[in-house]
C-alpha cells in the first residue's frame, strides 16, 4: 500500500518535470503551427482583404467556390505531374549515382563532391540562375543551339514546355539529395553480403538487381514519400522563375494560394485554398503511407 | 572459362558506359555554375555580343565592387543574426522536449511525440496568412525578429524526431548511477544528457542551419524593406535595379553562394551527413 503511493507520487513528480520540459515546444507549436491552422480554416469562412477591419462572414461559399475552381484543380494536376516525374527521375538517378560511387570506391570522390553542389544553393538563387541561363537571348541552351546552327530556344516562355523545364530544374536541384540518401542506405548493407555474392560468382549487375535492390527497397519507399510530400507543397522555385506563368501553365497550389492572398489580397479565399491544400496533402500522405507500409508487411 | 571471359568483357563495357554517363552528369551539375561565374566577370554588353561561354576579355570586377558597396553586407548580417538566434532557441527547445520524450514514462508520451512528428508534413502555406497577421499585430512586421518564431517552429518536428532517437541511444546506466549520486532530473539534463547529445545536436545544427539560411517563403512575406531582409532575398533587390544586366545578377548570385561553398569546402563530410540527417533516420 505504502509502496503504491510512493510510486504514485513518483509518477506525479515525473509528470511535472515532463510538463516543464515540454512546455516551450508546445508553446511554439501552438503559436506557430496549431493556432495558424485553425485560424486558416476560420478565415476561409470570411470574405476579407487581409487589412481592413470588415470581415464578412460568408459561410462555406469559399469552399463551394474552391470545389468548382478550375484553376485550383489545374494547379493540383500540375503538382501531381511534378510529383510523379520527380519520383520517376530523381530517385532512380540518385540511386544510379550512388551505385556508381559505391562500386567505384574512394577514387571517385570528386564525382560525389561536384554532384552534391546543387544541393547547397537556395531555391531562390537556383531560380534566378536558371531564369538567366535559360533566357531566350544570351542563355545557355540558346547558345548551344546557335553553336550547332539552330535557332534561339525559349523554354520558359512557352506554355507547353515551361512545366517540364521546371521539373528538369527541380531534378537538377534535388537528385543529389537522393544520391546521398541512397549512399547512406548502401552503407547499411554489410560488406560481407557483397563479398559472399561475389564469391558465389554473381556479377556486379546480378548483385545490384538480385541482392542490393531488394535490400534498399524500404529506404527507396521512404524516399518516395519524402519526394511526394515535397512536390505537393512546392513553391519557391516556381514563384521566382515563372510565378505560375506563362498563362497558368506552371501554376501550383502554393503559388495560386500566395497570389490570391498577397497580390490580390483576397485572404478569405486564399485561406480556403491553403486549407484545401493542407487537407489534400494530409489525405494523400496518409493514404500512400498506408499503401506502402501495408505492402511492406506481406 | 569462356563464360567467365564473356562476363568480364561485358562488365568492362558496362563500366565504360557508366563512366561516360557519370561524366555527362558531372557536366550537367557544373555547367550552370560555370555559366554563372564566367559571366559575372563580364561587362554588361560583352556577354550579349561575344557569347556566353567565352572567357571574359578582362577580369572585370566592377560588378562585384558595385554589389559589395550596396546593401549586400546588411543582408548578410541579417541572415547571420537570424540564423544564430533561431538556431540557438531551436536546439535548446528541441533538446528540452526530447529529454522527457526519450527517457520518461508517462501516459501522454506517445501521443505528444506523434503530434510533434506529424507536423513534419504540414505545408508552410497553411500557416502563412495567420502568421502574417500575428506578425503585424505583434508589431514585428518588417523586422528580422519576425522570422525567429516561424524558423524555430519549422525546425522543431524533425529536430525532436532525431534527438529523441539519439537520446534513446544513451545508455540507461549513466542515468542510474547519477541518480544514486543524488542528481535530480534537471541536473541530469544539464550535466549529463545535454552534453552527451552533442553529436546529434551538431548534425541538427547543420541541417536546420542550411534550411534557415536558404528559407524563402517567410522571409519574403514577413519582411519588406531591404534593410531587414535576409540573404536569399538580396537578388531580388538587385534585380529591381539591374534586371537587364545579367553579369551583375550573376555576381550577386556568386556572392550569395560563397558562404555555403566555403563551409562545404571545410566541412564537406559533416555537411553532407547533416543535410540528409532527417531523411536517413526516417
Amino acid at each position: 500500500m505504502k509502496e503504491n503511493s510512493l510510486q504514485k507520487s513518483r509518477q506525479r513528480e515525473t509528470n511535472k518535470v515532463a510538463a516543464v520540459f515540454l512546455a516551450p515546444v508546445m508553446l511554439i507549436l501552438v503559436l506557430y503551427v496549431f493556432y495558424p491552422i485553425v485560424n486558416t480554416f476560420q478565415t476561409s469562412l470570411y470574405e476579407w482583404n487581409g487589412i481592413s477591419a470588415d470581415k464578412i462572414f460568408i459561410g462555406i461559399s469559399n469552399w463551394s467556390k474552391l470545389i468548382k475552381d478550375g484553376n485550383f484543380w489545374f494547379a493540383f494536376s500540375n503538382n501531381i505531374k511534378i510529383m510523379i516525374l520527380s519520383i520517376c527521375i530523381q530517385i532512380p538517378l540518385g540511386l544510379a549515382m550512388a551505385t556508381f560511387l559505391d562500386f567505384a570506391g574512394k577514387k571517385t570522390n570528386v564525382f560525389k563532391v561536384i554532384w552534391f553542389i546543387p544541393m547547397l544553393v537556395s531555391s531562390v538563387a537556383i531560380g534566378f540562375l536558371f531564369t538567366y541561363a535559360l533566357a531566350t537571348k544570351g542563355g545557355m541552351i540558346s547558345s548551344i543551339s546557335n553553336f550547332f546552327g539552330g535557332p534561339n530556344i525559349d523554354l520558359l516562355g512557352n506554355p507547353s514546355t515551361a512545366l517540364y523545364t521546371i521539373i528538369a530544374i527541380i531534378a537538377w536541384q534535388f537528385t543529389p539529395f537522393y544520391m546521398v540518401y541512397c549512399m547512406a542506405a548502401y552503407t547499411n548493407i554489410s560488406p560481407e553480403v557483397f563479398e559472399a555474392a561475389r564469391i558465389d560468382g554473381a556479377t556486379r549487375g546480378q548483385y545490384f538487381w538480385k541482392i542490393a535492390l531488394p535490400l534498399l527497397t524500404p529506404s527507396l519507399k521512404s524516399a518516395a514519400i519524402l519526394s511526394m510530400v515535397g512536390s505537393l507543397k512546392y513553391f519557391d522555385l516556381i514563384y521566382v522563375m515563372t510565378n505560375g506563368g506563362p498563362g497558368r501553365s506552371t501554376e501550383l497550389m502554393a503559388t495560386y494560394m500566395y497570389k490570391l492572398s498577397f497580390s490580390e489580397f483576397n485572404m478569405g479565399y486564399g485561406s480556403a485554398v491553403a486549407a484545401g491544400m493542407f487537407l489534400l496533402i494530409s489525405v494523400i500522405a496518409l493514404f500512400t503511407m498506408k499503401v506502402i507500409n501495408g505492402k511492406g508487411e506481406d | 572459362m569462356e563464360q567467365y571471359k564473356k562476363n568480364k568483357i561485358k562488365s568492362r563495357i558496362c563500366w565504360v558506359i557508366a563512366s561516360i554517363l557519370a561524366v555527362i552528369q558531372l557536366l550537367i551539375a557544373i555547367l550552370p555554375f560555370f555559366f554563372m561565374v564566367l559571366n559575372s566577370f563580364k561587362e554588361k554588353f560583352e556577354m550579349l555580343t561575344k557569347g556566353v561561354f567565352t572567357l571574359p576579355d578582362t577580369f572585370y570586377i566592377d560588378n562585384y565592387k558595385e554589389v559589395l558597396s550596396g546593401k549586400f553586407f546588411t543582408f548578410f548580417l541579417n541572415s547571420v543574426i537570424v540564423l544564430l538566434v533561431a538556431l540557438t532557441i531551436l536546439l535548446l527547445v528541441a533538446a528540452c522536449a526530447s529529454y522527457p520524450l526519450s527517457r520518461f514514462k508517462f501516459k501522454l508520451n506517445a501521443p505528444i511525440y506523434a503530434l510533434i512528428v506529424a507536423c513534419m508534413s504540414i505545408p508552410v502555406h497553411v500557416t502563412l496568412i495567420p502568421i502574417f497577421k500575428m506578425t503585424r499585430s505583434m508589431h514585428l512586421y518588417d523586422t528580422i525578429w519576425s522570422l525567429i518564431g516561424p524558423y524555430v517552429a519549422m525546425g522543431v518536428p524533425i529536430s525532436v524526431f532525431i534527438l529523441t532517437s539519439f537520446m534513446k541511444g544513451i545508455p540507461k546506466e549513466i542515468e542510474e548511477s547519477a541518480e544514486i549520486d543524488g542528481c535530480n532530473k534537471f541536473k541530469m539534463f544539464t550535466k549529463m544528457i545535454f552534453p552527451l547529445s552533442k553529436p546529434g545536436l551538431s548534425t541538427l545544427a547543420i541541417y536546420n542551419g542550411v534550411n534557415m539560411w536558404n528559407e524563402f517563403s517567410f522571409a519574403y512575406t514577413l519582411t519588406q524593406s531591404a534593410e531587414h531582409r535576409t540573404l536569399p532575398l538580396a537578388v531580388w533587390e538587385f534585380r529591381g535595379r539591374y534586371s537587364m544586366n545579367t553579369p551583375m545578377i550573376m555576381a550577386v548570385l556568386v556572392l550569395t553562394l560563397l558562404p555555403m561553398l566555403i563551409l562545404f569546402i571545410f566541412a564537406q563530410d559533416k555537411l553532407v551527413k547533416g543535410m540528409t540527417a532527417g531523411a536517413v533516420k526516417g
